[in-house]
């Protein structure tokens, strides 16, 4: 196997650690309004906060998985990088913005006690949530699709081209799916009513997310399945219904490993699509943007493959790492105090 | 404005205003980190409020940090896709091992530092505020290679056939001459702008009435950070003048264009102060010192320094060839009208750099005296002391950008490719437009919500605080120590 067609693996591994940790992340985000109602006031401030505490530590690392897969593809796919960012520039656009008001969201929420500014914050996070979530799916469906490019690998269509019925199905899909692996991660940190409610939830939503993904993945693989792409669309397939069966039975480990596997195979039936073209080109089939034709020279890719090699053991030791340091079920009861600076504690000094 | 124009735009303001927060980020973590641990060393209570107290406005300020670096990540290739097509073999792998080496670690540790109390072992948790210090200085050294990689082209060669620039020999790139300076005077200053943020929150707290009974502590971390600032800002100062040579030697028309030096000169001055002709070429007033200019472009007071119209033609040549090797296609991608910088524009930049700096170091001195061992700061002065003192090396840093950026043009790399060549073909000025008009409101909005909560959290000053639990302490169902 030659070294592009590894690094084609390793993007798909890249995009694999971003959508199936960041996805859970989008979910807890987009389940504030659902699963963050309390009783009263006090009991929702409280649940929206063990939600995010659930989260707290790791959001951010699960988010430099998509600026590795952006690094690594400028590295090893130069043309690929270039024609989808500056072809898909409104999209990436409302992205980037979502991401950076999420991203402050989550900093800045729990920094003043003020009824409106959480309001405030909690809206930049369910939108910030709600709206990558969307639009990558709306994206990487219409890469595997075929978008109109022309022979200088120029993307030529606009922001309508992607708005498509199967991408926006595509996009759809990704909510559903990231709204139950959000939901069983939930049921997997918490203790308390969250954790029931989340339950409940996470089977509506996985059941949703089946039916949608069936439907994305015939129509997808009618034009551009193999036999791979099949064989992994039947994995990704047994491992949302299991993980549907395994939360009705109470196991919530079970459940959460079901869609992270699903989210996998989902990326893998992606890639197995788009092989051995990286962008296919809906214009003409001879202007696609290839493995080959996209990707750098043998000398960089070799560096960059060392690197892998050498470094995402030890990322993926000191990540798991920290996912066993706040292994602990948080509850309501155990949040503290809110902070304020305008709040001074009357401890004496 | 094209669309060119307006990518240009939005990368100088998108970038300046990323690094506002990159030098804070990467010099108060050094400093947090050293309180962190002096707690667990001495135990004094005093470090525990100042490593929490720090801890959290390096936190406010990191968020920032955090998500504008995400928009410079994939801008090159929205706004600058012809540029990403032909040098991304060299330019995408610093910043791959940027993400894979520094981010991870970066972003991960600060994590289990935010979080970490009750549930990490005492001395684990400080390491892991060294492990996000190590994660900045990684980043800012991978993507100082990658501009480095701009500024100066080594360890690649020109495939005629693929069009592209390739690499061949990476640790060239990692160690490129301009580099190896570029990072220390960048990480130097760095320090100096952390240092100084320290020194000036501490001081204002020292002047406020309300925090009379912790002077002694904030006298502490006020000194602690005009000595970081004071020792760094001479780190900036060596490099700084080797670098002024290296750059002689790299890029002559910007040392030129620094002291807007039209003909070639020996024993060449450098003016401090100039008022100039509207378009920079005609002086009317100014204070010069001579020999200087000589002086920090060789060595050596008497040397010839070169003229912008000497040099002009140079570059002139260097397309010429490239068309003549190459074919007129390739030649358009280092085919420019001018061959000169924004004149003005860099001159006063490089002066500005070096005035805020000096004059912030300048403050970390009075700071040191101030707050000797009888002497205590009270006079109304010291609060202008307090609130410029973070201000002037981030305006100094950023001049040091602006002018390294804009003394480049109209090279996007250096000798090999204009910055009118690296933009994106597909993308429309009313594309780029919009981005830009998004950037700049998000940005203005979010910067009047971070400035506000930093200093009311400045205001509040460090807070009393208990003895962190530890995690044999702590039971399933015990208070979280920390929670957003
Ligand atoms: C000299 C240092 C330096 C320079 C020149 C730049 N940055 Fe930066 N960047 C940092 C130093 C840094 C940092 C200190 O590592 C930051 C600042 C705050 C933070 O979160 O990490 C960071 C954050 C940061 C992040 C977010 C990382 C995360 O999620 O943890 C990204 C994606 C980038 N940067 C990308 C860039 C790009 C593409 C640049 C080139 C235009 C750039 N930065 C210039
Ligand atoms: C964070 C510190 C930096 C600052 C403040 C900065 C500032 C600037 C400014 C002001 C310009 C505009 C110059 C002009 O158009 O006249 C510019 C251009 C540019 N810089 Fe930087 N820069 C920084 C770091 C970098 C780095 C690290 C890279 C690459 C890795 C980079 C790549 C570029 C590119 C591609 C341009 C071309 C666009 C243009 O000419 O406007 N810059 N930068
Ligand atoms: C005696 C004082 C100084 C001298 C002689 C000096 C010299 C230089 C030179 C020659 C460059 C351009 C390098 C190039 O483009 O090749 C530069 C860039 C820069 N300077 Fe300074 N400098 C001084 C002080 C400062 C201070 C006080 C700061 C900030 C606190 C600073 C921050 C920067 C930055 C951020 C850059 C851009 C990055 C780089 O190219 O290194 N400098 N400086």
């Amino acid at each position: 196997m030659d070294l592009a067609v590894i690094w084609f693996l390793l993007i798909a591994v890249l995009w694999t650690g971003y959508l199936a940790l960041e996805g859970f992340d989008f979910g807890v985000g987009m389940l504030l309004p659902i699963l963050g109602k309390g009783r009263d006031a006090d009991d929702t401030e409280k649940r929206r906060r063990v939600m995010i505490n659930t989260i707290g530590p790791v959001w951010d690392g699960n988010e430099v998985w998509i600026l590795t897969a952006g690094g690594a593809t400028f590295a090893a796919f130069p043309h690929w990088y270039a024609t989808l960012f500056s072809g898909f520039y409104l999209p990436l656009l409302l992205i980037l913005v979502a991401l950076i008001v999420r991203n402050m969201g989550f900093d800045y929420r729990g920094k003043r006690a003020s009824a409106t500014w959480k309001a405030r914050w909690d809206l930049a996070i369910i939108v910030g949530s709600f709206v990558p979530a969307l639009l990558w799916g709306v994206a990487l469906t219409n890469v595997v699709r075929g978008v109109p490019i022309d022979e200088h690998m120029e993307y030529t269509g606009n922001l309508f081209t992607l708005l498509n019925p199967v991408g926006l199905l595509g996009g759809l899909t990704f909510v559903a799916l990231f709204l139950t692996h959000g939901a069983y991660f939930i049921a997997l940190k918490t203790a308390g009513p969250i954790r029931e409610d989340a339950r409940a939830f996470a089977t509506k939503s996985g059941l949703a997310a089946a039916g949608l993904a069936v439907i994305l993945l015939l129509v997808l693989g009618i034009t551009r399945g193999s036999i791979w792409s099949w064989l992994t669309t039947v994995v990704a397939a047994v491992a949302l219904l299991a993980s549907i069966a395994s939360n009705l039975r109470g196991k919530e480990g079970f459940a959460f490993t079901g869609t992270f596997v699903t989210i996998a195979f989902a990326v893998a039936t992606y890639f197995f699509m788009l092989y051995p073209n990286v962008m296919p080109s809906s214009t003409k089939d001879a202007w696609s943007l290839t493995i080959h034709n996209a990707s750098s020279t043998d000398y960089t890719l070799k560096i960059m493959t060392i690197a892998a090699v050498v470094f995402t053991p030890i990322v993926l030791l000191y990540q798991g790492w920290t996912y066993w340091v706040f292994r602990k079920r948080i509850s309501v009861e155990q949040i503290p105090a809110a902070q304020d600076p305008g709040h001074v504690p009357a401890a004496v000094r | 404005m094209d669309a060119l124009d307006l990518a240009r735009w939005q990368f100088a303001i998108t970038t300046v205003y990323h690094f506002l927060f990159v030098p804070i980020t990467i010099g108060m973590s050094a400093i947090v980190a050293y309180f962190h641990i002096q707690w667990v060393r001495t135990k004094t209570p005093e470090y525990l409020r100042l490593a929490k107290f720090f801890g959290k406005l390096f936190t406010i300020n990191f968020a920032l940090g955090l998500v504008t670096g995400i928009v410079q990540e994939f801008q090159f290739g929205m706004n600058w896709s012809d540029y990403s097509r032909f040098v991304g073999d060299i330019f995408g792998a610093p910043l791959a091992f940027e993400a894979l080496l520094a981010f991870f670690l970066e972003s991960t540790f600060l994590g289990l530092w935010i979080f970490g109390w009750g549930r990490l072992p005492e001395k684990l948790h400080a390491l892991t505020m060294v492990a996000v210090h190590i994660g900045t200085v990684l980043s800012a050294y991978f993507i100082l290679a990658a501009n480095s990689f701009m500024q100066n082209p080594v360890g690649y060669k020109f495939n005629p056939d693929s069009g592209r620039a390739e690499m061949t020999d990476f640790l060239a790139v990692l160690t490129n001459k301009v580099q190896l300076v570029t990072f220390p005077h960048v990480i130097t200053s760095c320090y100096m702008t952390g240092g100084a943020m320290v020194m000036g929150v501490s001081l204002w707290l020292m002047l406020k009435k309300k925090h009379a009974a912790d002077h002694s502590m904030y006298r502490r971390s006020a000194r602690i950070g005009a000595w970081v600032s004071l020792v760094a800002s001479i780190g900036v100062m060596v490099t700084g003048d080797i670098q002024g040579k290296i750059m002689t030697e790299v890029q002559p028309m910007k040392m030129a264009a620094a002291e807007a030096l039209y003909e070639t000169k020996t024993n060449a001055g450098f003016s401090i102060f100039t008022i100039g002709s509207l378009d920079g070429s005609k002086e009317i007033f100014s204070i010069r010192i001579p020999g200087l200019l000589s002086f920090l472009a060789t060595g050596n007071f008497h040397d010839q320094v070169e003229g912008i119209n000497q040099i002009r033609p140079q570059e002139q040549a260097l397309a010429q060839k490239v068309t003549e090797r190459y074919g007129a296609e390739v030649g358009k991608l280092a085919y420019d009208k001018t061959y000169t910088p924004n004149i003005p524009g860099s001159y006063w930049s490089f002066r500005l750099m070096i005035g805020l700096g000096a004059l912030s170091s300048l403050l970390s001195l009075i700071t040191l005296w101030g707050t000797r061992k009888d002497a205590s700061p009270a006079s109304r002065w010291w609060k202008h002391i307090a609130i410029w003192s973070p201000l002037l090396p981030v305006f100094a840093i950023s001049f040091g950008w602006i002018f390294t950026e804009i003394g480049r043009q109209p090279w996007i790399v250096y000798g090999v490719m204009t910055t009118a060549s690296g933009v994106s073909p597909s993308v429309s000025a009313a594309n780029v437009f919009i981005s830009m008009v998004v950037y700049t409101l998000l940005y203005a909005a979010l910067a009047v919500v971070e400035v506000k909560l930093f200093t009311d959290y400045v205001k509040k000053g460090a807070e009393a605080v208990e003895e962190p639990k530890s995690p044999d302490e702590m039971s399933d169902d015990s208070q979280l120590q920390f929670a957003y």
